[in-house]
């Protein structure tokens, strides 16, 4: 018998003897294993755009909780003298962008009306008294929204009359202007009860005409009377304080005259005050309040809101909002979908045909009948309710979904066998499965939310406005009512609101593919 | 006869579901008071008799003292027995109540004369959005990964976003009043189909298409660039066919079979989604009139309207299933 040992050329002094402990045939892996979450949070960071989506969320969220403390104003403040007034930012005054003023393109008597302010009181309303004329007559400047109110005539009582004049005194500040006698006053409707008409004017076909002296200048009509009927330095007028003639007053026909600051009306006097210090003066003294000079960074609506108070506090409630909605959607939605995808059955199908009713019933709907029958209660309990009623049900059933998947799978099946209960397999070892797609349609759900109450709150169906809350779509509807003249009122909310819709979706889709478990891996 | 089955099953689970709303719908609006404003010169004998004769309230009478009416409230069942029985034996759905220009007036011939400036803007939007949608979406599936594909998926990204209540106000700033090529607001009047109407149409048509061209694309480059990786697109091109021809008669029509359902659905969703763009423009439409009723509080306009969107929510969900049925080929044979 032939040998049939093909080893014969491999030398025997080459083999040795293993030993049991060098045998391994399974490594421990080195490597630290992933877990589901933190490898769906190692792809979300990968997906730029998701991460610039996220930063911007929460210079947003940000914004909305810190700027209501920054500003001066409330939600329910307005002021009607300061309407549409321009946006200012104090780092731009001195440029021509942001700086509250508006171009304008006007005839001589515009401007002068303008111009004229100005002179009398220093508050220039056209900027730096900067214009250029064009050969047909045009004036073309930058009218400073914050000082075109110039002077307006108010009605104070006597005390309030002094203590304004103990305030100037105090400050140095010029807010009383001389008074125009009712006589010289324009009486054509167009400038009637303007405070500003200060000079010479006449009536022309019922529309008022300003006089011009020989080099085109205004000529100045102011009140006077003579030293003479002083008693103890004091007038009819009852005024001792700053002057705009000097405290030597001035002299007409060889006398010394004073110009008169106040007209006696039978509540007390009327005055000409320059409404920037006016408002001034009459914050941060009578009211007391925190408002000091009027500063708009994003300016002001057609009621005279601040638009950036508005629009933080509506943002902040839009947020608070949305969250409270999809966290209670949230919660009730995953405790339903758990037990119907879990036990299944004939609860299951009946409660099938109700959400699928329930769902098909259009929002506008249900939030009409809600106001209808709830008319009383607030207005953001119709819309949570409304949200609510029939949110829950999308969160439910993709809970319901997940369940039905991984119910009968094997893992659940021996676990089963091991001993464990119900609620523990339901919560430990099912829902897990559910939380990737429960967070993403989260984030996907807040925007909607947010969307579906700011033109809930455009289309004046509910209105949120009460007290120190208001809505971004209220915001955007005042401002569209001015948008050819006042395009900023509308421009901040909605550009609030297009970039927030954005970036949560880009945020969504991010998260979305970061927690796709078909996904894992194949980008390495 | 499966197609028939299946047809008929969805529909009957439809209407129900309908009526069902519809029913919920009317209990909780006669629960509350009937509140009938009168302007001066008008005379609120004619519209509580009116109610009256609808069977809605009963024993209407005058006090004369305060010039105030006070009525009996019919049951409720009662008054749905009525309600139902003038829709059906008269095409009655009842009168307008408190928005003032319509006090009196049936319901339904108002809100038929509301219907056409909806739906035109709804066709115009459609026929302007589906072939740019769809152009795009193509463009970018033969483009994949290319600048072009990038651009496309920015600009999908960026209109899918944007919220309709910009889009509008941007299109309405920029075109209306920057550029002054259209009115600002649309033109009211019945003539519809002139040269001017049309023009003050364009605003609202085109803040309406531009979020579904955005839709249409996007679902048009996914479709079409799965359907462009399967191995027949390759037979298509080795048997001779050129790129052009193999896209336009293998990958398009195989991707159309999801495409036009969404088309169709998005064109029934719209109907009712144009609320926002109607009372931007002022399109005397639906969505106005159901604005108008809310805000007035008019019963029957609200029933009947509120009717119409649940109806339209109903069908745009259900004609993408039924038109899978009758598109797809593997649907409609594979189930004999």
């Amino acid at each position: 018998m032939e040998k049939t040992n093909v080893y014969d050329n491999i030398p025997l002094e080459k083999f040795e003897f293993a030993r049991a402990e060098d045998l391994s045939h399974d490594k421990k892996p080195e490597t630290k294993p992933v877990g589901y979450l933190q490898d769906a949070m190692r792809r979300f960071a990968k997906n730029k755009g998701a991460i610039v989506a996220a930063v911007i969320i929460v210079i947003m969220i940000l914004f909305a909780i810190i700027a209501p403390f920054c500003t001066q104003y409330k939600v329910s403040y307005f002021d009607s003298y300061f309407a549409y007034t321009r946006p200012r930012c104090s780092l731009f005054v001195n440029t021509n962008f942001w700086d509250g003023c508006k171009e304008m393109e006007t005839n001589l008597k515009t401007f002068t009306y303008y111009y004229a302010m100005g002179q009398e009181t220093g508050h220039n309303a056209v900027k730096n008294q900067e214009y250029t004329v064009t050969e047909d007559g045009t004036y073309r400047y930058r009218l400073d929204t914050y000082h075109m109110n110039g002077v307006v005539y108010k009605n104070l009582s006597l005390e309030e009359y002094l203590a304004l004049q103990e305030y100037q005194n105090e400050t140095g500040i010029q807010v009383i202007y001389p008074m125009v006698a009712k006589r010289d006053r324009p009486t054509a409707p167009d400038y009637e009860p303007d405070g500003n008409i200060y000079y010479k004017t006449e009536e022309k076909a019922s529309k008022t005409q300003f006089k011009y002296d020989k080099e085109g200048n205004i000529i100045p009509v102011y009140n006077s009377y003579p030293a003479s009927i002083m008693e103890n330095g004091v007038g009819l007028d009852q005024y001792n304080s700053l002057r705009v003639e000097g405290p030597e007053g001035f002299l007409k026909d060889g006398q010394t005259c004073y110009y008169s600051y106040a007209l006696t009306t039978p509540s007390g006097v009327q005055v000409r005050v320059n409404y920037y210090e006016y408002y001034t003066y009459y914050h941060s003294r009578v009211l007391q309040d925190g408002i000091g000079n009027p500063d708009f960074l994003f300016g002001t609506t057609g009621s005279g809101k601040d638009i950036l108070t508005c629009l933080s506090s509506g943002a902040r409630f839009s947020f608070i909002f949305a969250i409270v909605v999809a966290v209670s959607n949230l919660l009730v939605g995953a405790i339903y979908g758990s037990v119907t995808g879990y036990y299944g059955g004939r609860l299951d199908l009946i409660m099938e045909r109700v959400t699928d009713i329930l769902g098909a019933i259009p929002s506008m709907v249900v939030i009409t009948l809600l106001k209808l029958h709830m008319g009383g209660s607030s207005q953001a309990l119709v819309l949570f309710i409304t949200f609510f009623l029939t949110g829950w049900i999308g969160m439910g059933g993709r809970t319901r979904m997940q369940f039905y998947r991984f119910k009968n799978q094997e893992y659940v099946l021996s676990a089963r066998t091991l001993g464990a209960s119900d609620k523990r397999l339901m919560f430990k070892h099912i829902f897990p499965n559910a939380i990737g797609t429960l967070v993403t349609s989260c984030a996907l759900v807040i925007p909607s939310m947010i969307y579906s109450e700011t033109s809930l709150s455009y289309l004046g169906i509910v209105n949120l406005e009460t007290g120190n809350v208001t809505s971004v779509g209220t915001l955007i509807a005042s401002g569209q009512q001015s948008l050819a003249t006042a395009p900023f009122v509308a421009m901040f909310p909605s550009v609030f609101l297009a970039l927030l819709m954005l970036s949560f979706n880009l945020f969504g889709n991010g998260l979305r593919d970061a927690f796709n478990p078909s996904l894992r891996g194949s980008e390495g | 006869m499966y197609m028939f089955k299946y047809v008929t099953k969805r529909l009957g689970l439809m209407i129900s579901t309908f009526l069902i709303i519809m029913f919920m719908c009317f209990v909780l609006i006669k629960l509350l008071p009937i509140t009938v404003t009168v302007q001066m010169g008008q005379d609120a004998n004619i519209i509580i008799r009116q109610l009256e004769g609808r069977g809605y309230i009963q024993n209407a009478v005058m006090d004369p003292a305060t010039q105030t009416w006070s009525y009996e409230r019919v049951p409720i069942m009662i008054q749905l027995g009525n309600y139902l029985n003038r829709i059906f034996s008269y095409g009655d759905f009842g009168i307008g109540v408190n928005i003032p220009s319509y006090r009196g007036r049936p319901v339904i011939s108002v809100f038929l004369e509301k219907l056409p400036p909806t739906i035109l803007i709804n066709l115009y939007s459609t026929f302007i959005g589906v072939p740019i949608g769809l152009g795009l979406g193509i463009l970018a599936a033969l483009k994949k990964n290319k600048w072009q594909d990038q651009l496309i998926n920015i600009l999908i990204i960026l209109l899918i976003s944007m919220p309709s209540i910009v889009m509008g106000l941007i299109i309405q700033y920029l075109l209306c009043f920057k550029a002054g090529w259209f009115p600002t607001t649309m033109n009211s009047g019945y003539e519809y189909f002139t040269w001017s109407m049309f023009r003050s149409m364009l605003p609202p048509v085109l803040a309406l298409c531009l979020g579904s061209v955005a839709g249409y694309a996007r679902y048009t480059r996914a479709e079409l660039s799965e359907v462009l990786t399967n191995e027949f697109m390759l037979l298509a091109r080795t048997k001779g066919l050129t790129r052009g021809q193999a896209t336009l008669r293998h990958a398009m029509r195989n991707s159309m079979v999801v495409i036009f359902p969404s088309i169709l659905s998005e064109f029934i969703g719209v109907l009712s989604g144009s609320m926002i763009i109607e009372s931007m423009f002022s399109v005397p439409g639906v969505g106005r009139l159901y604005l108008d009723a809310i805000n007035t509080v008019d019963y029957d306009f609200f029933m009947l309207l509120s009717g119409f969107y649940t109806l339209v929510g109903l069908l745009a969900g259900i004609v993408i299933d039924i038109s899978y049925g009758f598109i797809d080929p593997r649907i409609r044979m594979g189930a004999k």
